[in-house]
């Protein structure tokens, strides 16, 4: 890692620069984390006087556990719906901006300010919209025979949620994909207009290959979105039910560990989160390095 | 354009309007039912043009309808949402540009180490270790106050990059010309490197304020004292009424009214917004 050819030499100030960072991360960061895995392989009695360690234990009984692995299959569910919904219509937006020169700065106003839409309130308007009693949707899904209710149907809850989630990402994905295509260079399209080939053909065969570092980077962006940042959402709307319908990995170490108070359980959740989180990071960060290639 | 055809142009245009009012959908029903009463909302589906109580719904919202679900006033609330997105966002800005300056200008042992505790906070996102970090907050003494509702937020690994990606661009020489005329290493970071970054603070300041402005499971955690209820909890106590109907009059009232400072940001700055969104994340 490089710093500057010049650089200053007191000895103090730097550390005095970084503390206040560093501090906040080995306190409320690093040691929460180095507790979350001591505790995912101990086990407390039921007054908190003594603390057994148990291995794997909970590791072993979660992998085995048909509720986590039920968790672990919807959440992969939600996060591939989430991803591929809100960077289809992403993708969609943005090269249809990318035509209209001339109008796209006004388009882009309309299209990017959900992302300022606290996930809270976004579920809280597209269940208001999808309520059976008071929302616009279920009347009219029922005119197509679809007796809309989320709070008894779990597919339906499932679809509400991916929906919520993805709408807040659409701007996200538009911004990034819009980059992207601007970024595509003009002598090559034109080029192979000359060789008569249509707008159409010019997407799928120029456009879209080049994009593919932009797609993947989204990729990654959007899967940890939808794992990690999708609690509001959940909260706000279905609380994770019915029935477990739609209760997330994120969803279910809270209700684990605060609703449940079952620490053990709850620590071991949180340690193969993290995995999951370092496995996103990692391929992202090897990815970011190779993007300059192109 | 490459080529003029002017159908596929009209479709393109139509195909954005039709993806902008499907986008639009559900904030315009929100801004929709905040203009009706109660009554009507409840009759079926709701009306789609604005009724006649929008100065009632409003007024109401922002004078005391939050109370009836035991919650403090709007203006309270939303005041306690401005004041822990300002908070997160200066705090998050001025440890990172500090930790950057250090990083990038300076060489002294464990520096590297002290980069790779920053980074590993990009890896550790609050929802994976909820428990353990409300344990310590709690051993703190630091529940339902807020240092606990902003500090545990402020380190973040992005700005810290984004900082140390820009001070690599800095010339060197600009230094060299720096320590010639005697400036320390204080100096020449007050005086040449945080001008110089005005543009990054700018957008790193749209990117965080949206970001401390939402934040919602956190606040959900560390608070159960009421004063300290942000707009987001607020929103999520009205509609999860034990008894009874919900008022979505106040609700959907209250929810444009939230919804409203950060769009009011991305769109007057839209320019720092995207540049923000687009350096942070790479």
């Amino acid at each position: 890692m490089d710093t500057k050819r010049t650089t200053f030499n007191n000895r103090l100030l730097p550390y005095l620069l970084l503390a206040p960072q560093l501090i906040i991360t080995l306190v409320f960061f690093i040691w929460p984390a180095a507790q979350a895995f001591k505790s995912s392989v101990e086990r407390e009695d039921p007054f908190g006087f003594s603390t057994v360690f148990v291995g794997l234990d909970h590791y072993r009984r979660l992998l085995t556990d048909p509720n986590y692995l039920d968790a672990l299959w919807r959440t992969g569910i939600f996060a591939v719906a989430v991803t591929v919904l809100s960077m289809g219509l992403g993708l969609a937006f943005a090269a249809a901006v990318d035509r209209v020169t001339r109008s796209s700065r006004i388009y882009t106003t309309f299209l990017v300010w959900p992302y300022a839409v606290a996930p809270v309130i976004a579920g809280v308007l597209w269940w208001f919209l999808f309520n059976s009693s008071t929302g616009i949707l279920p009347f009219y899904l029922s005119k197509f025979g679809i007796r809309w209710d989320h709070d008894l149907n779990g597919t339906h809850a499932m679809i509400l949620i991916i929906i919520a989630a993805a709408w807040k990402q659409i701007s996200y994905n538009f911004l990034f994909f819009l980059a992207g295509l601007q970024s595509v260079p003009h002598a090559l399209m034109e080029a192979a207009a000359i060789d008569g080939s249509g707008p159409v053909k010019r997407f799928f065969t120029i456009a879209l290959p080049l994009l593919s570092p932009t797609t993947f980077f989204l990729f990654i962006i959007n899967v940890n979105y939808a794992m990690f940042d999708t609690f509001p959402i959940i909260d706000a709307t279905t609380t994770g039910g019915p029935a477990q319908s739609t209760t997330t990995l994120v969803y279910k170490v809270y209700q684990d560990g605060f609703v449940g108070l079952n620490l053990g359980s709850s620590s071991a959740q949180s340690v193969l989160l993290m995995l999951i989180v370092m496995v996103l990071t990692f391929v992202q960060f090897r990815y970011v390095e190779r993007r300059v290639q192109y | 354009m490459v080529e003029n055809r002017p159908f596929l142009t009209f479709l393109t245009h139509a195909f954005l309007l039709l993806g902008f009012a499907v986008v639009a959908l559900p904030v315009y029903v929100a801004v929709i039912a905040s203009t009706h009463d109660l009554q009507t909302l409840l009759t079926g589906s709701v009306p789609l043009l604005p009724g006649s109580h929008f100065i009632e719904n409003y007024s109401q919202i922002l004078t005391g309808a939050s109370a009836a679900n035991g919650l403090p006033n709007y203006s309270h609330m939303a005041m306690n949402s401005l004041i822990m997105a300002l908070a997160i966002m200066a705090g998050k800005i001025a440890i990172s540009i500090l930790s950057a300056f250090a990083i990038v200008y300076f060489r002294f042992p464990f520096r590297v180490l002290a980069f790779w505790i920053i980074f590993v906070t990009l890896m550790l996102p609050v929802e994976v270790r909820i428990l353990p970090t409300y344990k310590i907050v709690a051993d703190l003494g630091m529940l339902n106050s807020w240092a606990g509702l902003t500090i545990p937020l402020i380190a973040s690994a992005t700005a810290t990059f984004l900082f140390r990606q820009f001070f690599m661009t800095v010339p060197d020489e600009i230094l060299e010309a720096a320590r010639v005329d005697g400036a320390g290493p204080m100096k020449f970071f007050r005086d040449i490197l945080l001008p110089l970054s005005r543009t990054n603070i700018g957008a790193l300041c749209v990117i965080l304020f949206i970001y401390g402005w939402v934040q919602y499971l956190w606040p959900l955690l560390v608070t159960t004292d009421t004063g300290y209820y942000t707009l987001m909890m607020g929103m999520k106590r009205m509609v999860t009424a034990q008894d009874g109907t919900i008022p979505w009059n106040f609700v959907m009232a209250g929810a444009v009214l939230a919804m409203l400072p950060p769009i009011l940001v991305v769109v007057f700055m839209q320019r720092l917004f995207i540049r923000g969104l687009t350096e942070t994340e790479k």
